[in-house]
Protein backbone atom coordinates (compact mmCIF):
# COMPACT_ATOMS: atom_id res chain seq x y z
CA UNK A 1 0.00 0.00 0.00
CA UNK A 2 1.47 3.23 -0.86
CA UNK A 3 0.18 5.25 1.80
CA UNK A 4 2.17 3.09 4.39
CA UNK A 5 5.09 3.71 2.19
CA UNK A 6 4.83 7.29 2.65
CA UNK A 7 4.93 7.08 6.06
CA UNK A 8 8.22 4.42 6.03
CA UNK A 9 10.31 6.39 3.93
CA UNK A 10 8.72 9.37 6.53
CA UNK A 11 10.30 7.85 9.05
CA UNK A 12 13.24 6.33 7.99
CA UNK A 13 13.92 10.03 6.59
CA UNK A 14 13.36 11.16 9.67
CA UNK A 15 15.39 8.73 11.49
CA UNK A 16 18.33 10.02 9.28
CA UNK A 17 18.09 13.22 11.08
CA UNK A 18 17.49 12.43 14.32
CA UNK A 19 19.51 10.15 15.39
CA UNK A 20 22.90 11.85 15.43
CA UNK A 21 21.77 14.58 17.03
CA UNK A 22 20.10 12.35 19.48
CA UNK A 23 23.35 9.50 20.24
CA UNK A 24 26.00 11.35 19.98
CA UNK A 25 27.82 13.75 22.97
CA UNK A 26 30.57 15.84 22.99
CA UNK A 27 33.13 13.27 24.64
CA UNK A 28 32.37 10.78 22.07
CA UNK A 29 34.09 13.08 19.36
CA UNK A 30 37.74 13.21 19.46
CA UNK A 31 39.74 16.18 18.01
CA UNK A 32 40.75 14.27 14.84
CA UNK A 33 37.04 13.35 14.29
CA UNK A 34 36.26 16.65 14.68
CA UNK A 35 38.78 17.97 12.17
CA UNK A 36 37.42 15.41 9.40
CA UNK A 37 33.90 16.66 10.47
CA UNK A 38 34.97 20.06 9.03
CA UNK A 39 35.03 18.19 5.53
CA UNK A 40 31.43 17.15 5.75
CA UNK A 41 30.49 19.88 3.15
CA UNK A 42 33.05 19.85 1.07
CA UNK A 43 32.45 15.98 0.73
CA UNK A 44 28.68 15.97 0.44
CA UNK A 45 28.01 18.86 -2.01
CA UNK A 46 30.24 17.90 -4.26
CA UNK A 47 29.07 14.36 -4.39
CA UNK A 48 25.43 16.10 -5.41
CA UNK A 49 26.73 18.86 -7.91
CA UNK A 50 29.05 16.95 -10.34
CA UNK A 51 27.15 14.34 -11.01
CA UNK A 52 24.21 17.15 -11.73
CA UNK A 53 26.33 18.66 -13.88
CA UNK A 54 28.21 15.81 -15.87
CA UNK A 55 25.32 13.71 -16.33
CA UNK A 56 22.11 14.31 -18.15
CA UNK A 57 19.26 12.31 -16.83
CA UNK A 58 19.81 8.65 -17.89
CA UNK A 59 23.15 9.19 -15.84
CA UNK A 60 25.59 9.46 -19.61
CA UNK A 61 27.85 12.25 -19.79
CA UNK A 62 26.89 15.48 -20.99
CA UNK A 63 29.15 16.79 -23.58
CA UNK A 64 31.62 19.97 -23.33
CA UNK A 65 29.63 22.15 -24.82
CA UNK A 66 26.43 21.62 -22.58
CA UNK A 67 24.77 24.51 -20.91
CA UNK A 68 25.18 22.98 -17.48
CA UNK A 69 28.68 23.23 -17.84
CA UNK A 70 28.96 26.74 -18.66
CA UNK A 71 26.42 28.03 -16.07
CA UNK A 72 28.43 25.76 -13.03
CA UNK A 73 31.63 27.24 -14.46
CA UNK A 74 29.69 31.19 -14.73
CA UNK A 75 28.90 30.37 -11.00
CA UNK A 76 31.76 28.52 -9.29
CA UNK A 77 33.93 32.14 -10.94
CA UNK A 78 31.08 34.64 -10.17
CA UNK A 79 30.95 33.29 -6.43
CA UNK A 80 34.18 32.44 -5.54
CA UNK A 81 34.93 36.45 -6.49
CA UNK A 82 31.61 37.95 -5.00
CA UNK A 83 30.68 35.63 -2.44
CA UNK A 84 27.13 36.39 -2.85
CA UNK A 85 24.84 33.55 -3.03
CA UNK A 86 22.08 35.33 -5.49
CA UNK A 87 24.60 36.13 -7.43
CA UNK A 88 26.12 33.02 -8.11
CA UNK A 89 22.82 31.10 -8.69
CA UNK A 90 21.28 33.86 -10.79
CA UNK A 91 24.33 34.10 -13.00
CA UNK A 92 24.24 30.47 -13.16
CA UNK A 93 21.17 30.44 -14.16
CA UNK A 94 21.28 32.79 -16.52
CA UNK A 95 24.40 32.15 -18.63
CA UNK A 96 22.36 28.49 -18.62
CA UNK A 97 19.50 29.78 -20.07
CA UNK A 98 21.47 32.00 -22.49
CA UNK A 99 23.30 29.44 -24.03
CA UNK A 100 20.09 27.54 -24.45
CA UNK A 101 18.00 29.92 -26.02
CA UNK A 102 20.64 32.28 -27.61
CA UNK A 103 22.72 30.10 -29.23
CA UNK B 1 24.84 37.86 23.57
CA UNK B 2 22.07 37.87 20.54
CA UNK B 3 18.69 37.20 22.16
CA UNK B 4 16.71 33.97 20.56
CA UNK B 5 14.29 36.24 18.39
CA UNK B 6 17.66 38.08 16.64
CA UNK B 7 19.23 34.78 16.03
CA UNK B 8 16.05 33.36 14.74
CA UNK B 9 16.29 36.19 12.32
CA UNK B 10 19.40 35.48 11.41
CA UNK B 11 18.96 32.38 10.38
CA UNK B 12 15.79 33.05 8.46
CA UNK B 13 17.93 36.05 7.12
CA UNK B 14 20.77 33.86 6.16
CA UNK B 15 19.20 31.76 4.17
CA UNK B 16 17.06 33.49 2.43
CA UNK B 17 19.29 33.52 -0.54
CA UNK B 18 19.36 29.83 -1.10
CA UNK B 19 15.15 30.11 -1.39
CA UNK B 20 15.61 31.15 -5.18
CA UNK B 21 16.49 27.84 -6.13
CA UNK B 22 14.45 25.69 -3.47
CA UNK B 23 11.27 27.62 -4.26
CA UNK B 24 11.08 26.53 -8.08
CA UNK B 25 12.60 22.89 -7.04
CA UNK B 26 9.32 22.98 -4.68
CA UNK B 27 6.91 23.84 -7.89
CA UNK B 28 9.12 21.50 -9.84
CA UNK B 29 8.22 18.84 -7.91
CA UNK B 30 4.65 19.23 -7.51
CA UNK B 31 4.29 19.25 -11.10
CA UNK B 32 6.43 16.16 -11.43
CA UNK B 33 3.87 14.29 -8.85
CA UNK B 34 0.89 15.25 -11.01
CA UNK B 35 2.81 14.45 -14.25
CA UNK B 36 3.24 10.76 -12.92
CA UNK B 37 -0.23 10.65 -12.07
CA UNK B 38 -0.23 10.57 -7.84
CA UNK B 39 -3.08 12.92 -6.45
CA UNK B 40 -2.79 15.93 -5.01
CA UNK B 41 -2.84 14.70 -1.68
CA UNK B 42 -0.33 12.28 -2.21
CA UNK B 43 2.30 14.17 -4.01
CA UNK B 44 1.41 16.74 -1.24
CA UNK B 45 1.79 14.57 1.79
CA UNK B 46 5.69 13.43 0.65
CA UNK B 47 6.66 17.11 1.36
CA UNK B 48 4.86 17.00 4.96
CA UNK B 49 5.90 13.97 5.53
CA UNK B 50 9.68 12.96 3.85
CA UNK B 51 10.29 16.61 3.75
CA UNK B 52 13.72 15.79 1.91
CA UNK B 53 13.82 17.47 -2.27
CA UNK B 54 15.68 14.90 -4.37
CA UNK B 55 14.17 11.99 -2.41
CA UNK B 56 10.30 12.56 -3.07
CA UNK B 57 11.11 12.19 -6.84
CA UNK B 58 12.80 9.19 -6.93
CA UNK B 59 9.95 7.85 -4.61
CA UNK B 60 7.46 8.99 -6.84
CA UNK B 61 9.06 7.65 -10.07
CA UNK B 62 10.02 4.73 -9.04
CA UNK B 63 6.66 4.06 -8.02
CA UNK B 64 4.93 5.24 -10.81
CA UNK B 65 7.66 3.24 -13.25
CA UNK B 66 6.20 0.32 -10.87
CA UNK B 67 8.89 -0.57 -8.57
CA UNK B 68 8.23 -2.41 -5.17
CA UNK B 69 7.51 -0.18 -1.81
CA UNK B 70 10.27 -1.67 -0.57
CA UNK B 71 12.61 -0.08 -3.24
CA UNK B 72 11.27 3.06 -3.16
CA UNK B 73 11.37 2.85 0.88
CA UNK B 74 14.94 2.14 0.36
CA UNK B 75 16.24 4.69 -2.36
CA UNK B 76 14.90 6.99 -0.17
CA UNK B 77 16.65 6.15 2.91
CA UNK B 78 19.64 6.36 0.98
CA UNK B 79 19.17 9.50 -0.18
CA UNK B 80 18.62 10.86 3.31
CA UNK B 81 21.19 9.10 4.58
CA UNK B 82 23.64 12.60 4.41
CA UNK B 83 21.80 13.46 7.18
CA UNK B 84 23.93 11.18 9.50
CA UNK B 85 26.66 13.16 8.59
CA UNK B 86 25.17 16.35 9.15
CA UNK B 87 23.45 15.41 12.42
CA UNK B 88 26.84 14.04 13.75
CA UNK B 89 28.24 17.92 12.42
CA UNK B 90 25.07 19.51 14.52
CA UNK B 91 25.09 17.40 17.73
CA UNK B 92 28.22 19.28 19.21
CA UNK B 93 25.99 22.37 19.29
CA UNK B 94 23.03 21.11 20.33
CA UNK B 95 24.17 18.63 23.29
CA UNK B 96 22.94 21.16 25.67
CA UNK B 97 19.15 21.03 24.76
CA UNK B 98 16.47 18.64 25.97
CA UNK B 99 15.18 15.60 24.12
CA UNK B 100 11.86 16.85 23.35
CA UNK B 101 13.69 20.08 21.77
CA UNK B 102 16.66 18.18 19.82
CA UNK B 103 13.56 15.71 18.22
CA UNK B 104 11.86 18.96 16.96
CA UNK B 105 14.87 20.70 15.74
CA UNK B 106 15.92 17.76 13.86
CA UNK B 107 13.01 17.81 11.39
CA UNK B 108 14.22 20.87 10.14
CA UNK B 109 17.39 19.24 9.36
CA UNK B 110 18.00 19.87 5.50
CA UNK B 111 20.80 20.31 3.13
CA UNK B 112 21.09 24.53 3.17
CA UNK B 113 19.38 24.96 6.32
CA UNK B 114 22.61 22.59 7.74
CA UNK B 115 25.12 24.61 5.81
CA UNK B 116 24.25 28.34 6.95
CA UNK B 117 23.33 27.31 10.29
CA UNK B 118 26.83 25.28 10.44
CA UNK B 119 28.72 28.09 9.25
CA UNK B 120 26.78 30.05 12.28
CA UNK B 121 27.72 27.58 14.41
CA UNK B 122 31.07 27.69 14.07
CA UNK B 123 31.57 31.46 14.11
CA UNK B 124 29.59 31.75 17.03
CA UNK B 125 30.23 28.34 19.08
CA UNK B 126 29.20 29.90 22.56
CA UNK B 127 26.38 31.92 21.48
CA UNK B 128 23.51 30.61 24.32
CA UNK B 129 21.07 30.48 21.89
CA UNK B 130 22.60 29.01 18.47
CA UNK B 131 20.28 26.60 17.99
CA UNK B 132 17.77 28.85 16.96
CA UNK B 133 19.74 29.94 14.02
CA UNK B 134 18.98 26.21 12.55
CA UNK B 135 15.28 26.75 13.64
CA UNK B 136 15.42 29.96 11.78
CA UNK B 137 16.73 28.48 8.86
CA UNK B 138 14.99 25.70 8.95
CA UNK B 139 11.12 26.40 9.30
CA UNK B 140 11.78 29.16 7.04
CA UNK B 141 12.88 26.52 4.20
CA UNK B 142 10.18 23.63 5.41
CA UNK B 143 7.74 27.02 5.05
CA UNK B 144 8.55 27.59 1.78
CA UNK B 145 9.31 24.09 0.26
CA UNK B 146 5.38 23.48 1.28
CA UNK B 147 3.90 26.49 -0.36
CA UNK B 148 6.08 26.04 -3.56
CA UNK B 149 4.83 21.98 -3.63
CA UNK B 150 1.40 23.29 -3.34
CA UNK B 151 1.80 25.69 -6.17
CA UNK B 152 3.71 22.97 -8.50
CA UNK B 153 0.85 20.81 -7.94
CA UNK B 154 -2.16 23.32 -8.94
CA UNK B 155 0.51 25.48 -11.31
CA UNK B 156 3.53 23.42 -12.09
CA UNK B 157 2.15 22.97 -15.69
CA UNK B 158 2.67 26.42 -16.26
CA UNK B 159 6.36 26.26 -15.85
CA UNK B 160 8.08 25.40 -19.33
CA UNK B 161 10.11 22.57 -19.31
CA UNK B 162 12.85 24.09 -21.44
CA UNK B 163 13.55 26.30 -18.41
CA UNK B 164 15.81 23.26 -16.83
CA UNK B 165 14.93 24.62 -13.93
CA UNK B 166 16.34 21.62 -12.13
CA UNK B 167 19.58 23.29 -12.99
CA UNK B 168 19.20 25.56 -9.82
CA UNK B 169 19.42 22.78 -7.07
CA UNK B 170 23.66 21.97 -8.39
CA UNK B 171 23.74 26.02 -8.40
CA UNK B 172 22.33 26.76 -4.87
CA UNK B 173 25.32 23.70 -3.43
CA UNK B 174 28.10 25.91 -5.88
CA UNK B 175 27.27 28.57 -3.77
CA UNK B 176 27.26 26.58 -0.41
CA UNK B 177 30.83 25.65 -0.72
CA UNK B 178 32.39 27.73 -3.04
CA UNK B 179 34.39 29.80 -0.66
CA UNK B 180 36.11 26.87 0.84
CA UNK B 181 37.64 26.92 -2.80
CA UNK B 182 40.15 29.32 -1.11
CA UNK B 183 41.47 26.27 0.87
CA UNK B 184 43.53 23.36 -1.03
CA UNK B 185 42.54 19.84 1.16
CA UNK B 186 39.31 21.14 0.76
CA UNK B 187 39.12 21.31 -3.29
CA UNK B 188 41.40 18.19 -3.04
CA UNK B 189 38.24 16.54 -1.10
CA UNK B 190 35.95 18.46 -3.25
CA UNK B 191 37.29 16.51 -6.72
CA UNK B 192 37.67 13.33 -4.91
CA UNK B 193 34.05 13.08 -3.68
CA UNK B 194 32.67 14.83 -6.99
CA UNK B 195 34.39 12.35 -9.32
CA UNK B 196 33.65 9.27 -7.03
CA UNK B 197 29.82 10.49 -7.33
CA UNK B 198 29.92 10.82 -11.19
CA UNK B 199 31.49 7.21 -11.07
CA UNK B 200 29.21 5.46 -8.56
CA UNK B 201 26.13 7.47 -10.11
CA UNK B 202 24.52 4.62 -11.55
CA UNK B 203 25.03 2.49 -8.37
CA UNK B 204 21.37 0.87 -6.99
CA UNK B 205 19.61 2.86 -5.14
CA UNK B 206 21.43 5.82 -5.33
CA UNK B 207 24.10 4.87 -3.21
CA UNK B 208 26.54 7.14 -4.57
CA UNK B 209 25.03 10.03 -2.39
CA UNK B 210 26.76 8.36 0.63
CA UNK B 211 29.44 6.17 -0.96
CA UNK B 212 31.40 9.05 -2.12
CA UNK B 213 31.14 11.60 0.87
CA UNK B 214 32.81 8.96 2.54
CA UNK B 215 35.34 8.24 0.04
CA UNK B 216 36.07 12.17 0.47
CA UNK B 217 36.17 12.01 4.48
CA UNK B 218 38.62 8.89 3.78
CA UNK B 219 40.34 11.14 1.52
CA UNK B 220 40.30 14.16 4.11
CA UNK B 221 41.64 11.89 6.51
CA UNK B 222 44.75 10.50 4.75
CA UNK B 223 45.31 14.00 4.13
CA UNK B 224 45.09 15.13 7.68
CA UNK B 225 47.62 12.21 8.11
CA UNK B 226 50.23 13.43 5.74
CA UNK B 227 49.87 17.17 6.61
CA UNK B 228 51.23 16.21 10.18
Amino acid sequence: MTWTSIFIAGILTYFTRMSMVTLIRKEMISDNLRKILNYVPSVVFPSIIFPGVLLDDFGAFVTISDPKIFGALTALVIGFFTRNVILTIVSGLSSYWIVIFVF
Amino acid sequence: MRSKYEIFKIGIKDVAPHLLSVFPFGIIFGAIGIELGFSPLFTYATSLIIFGGASQIVFLQLLSGGASSLIAITSVGVINSRHFLYGAVLSEYLQKLSLIKKLLISYFIVDQGFAVSNQYFKKNPTEEFNHYHLIGSGIILWFIWQVSTIIGIYLGSIVPEELGLKFAIPLTFIAIIVNELRKFDHVLVMLVSGLAATFFYNAPFKTYIIISPLIGLFAAMIINKLKK
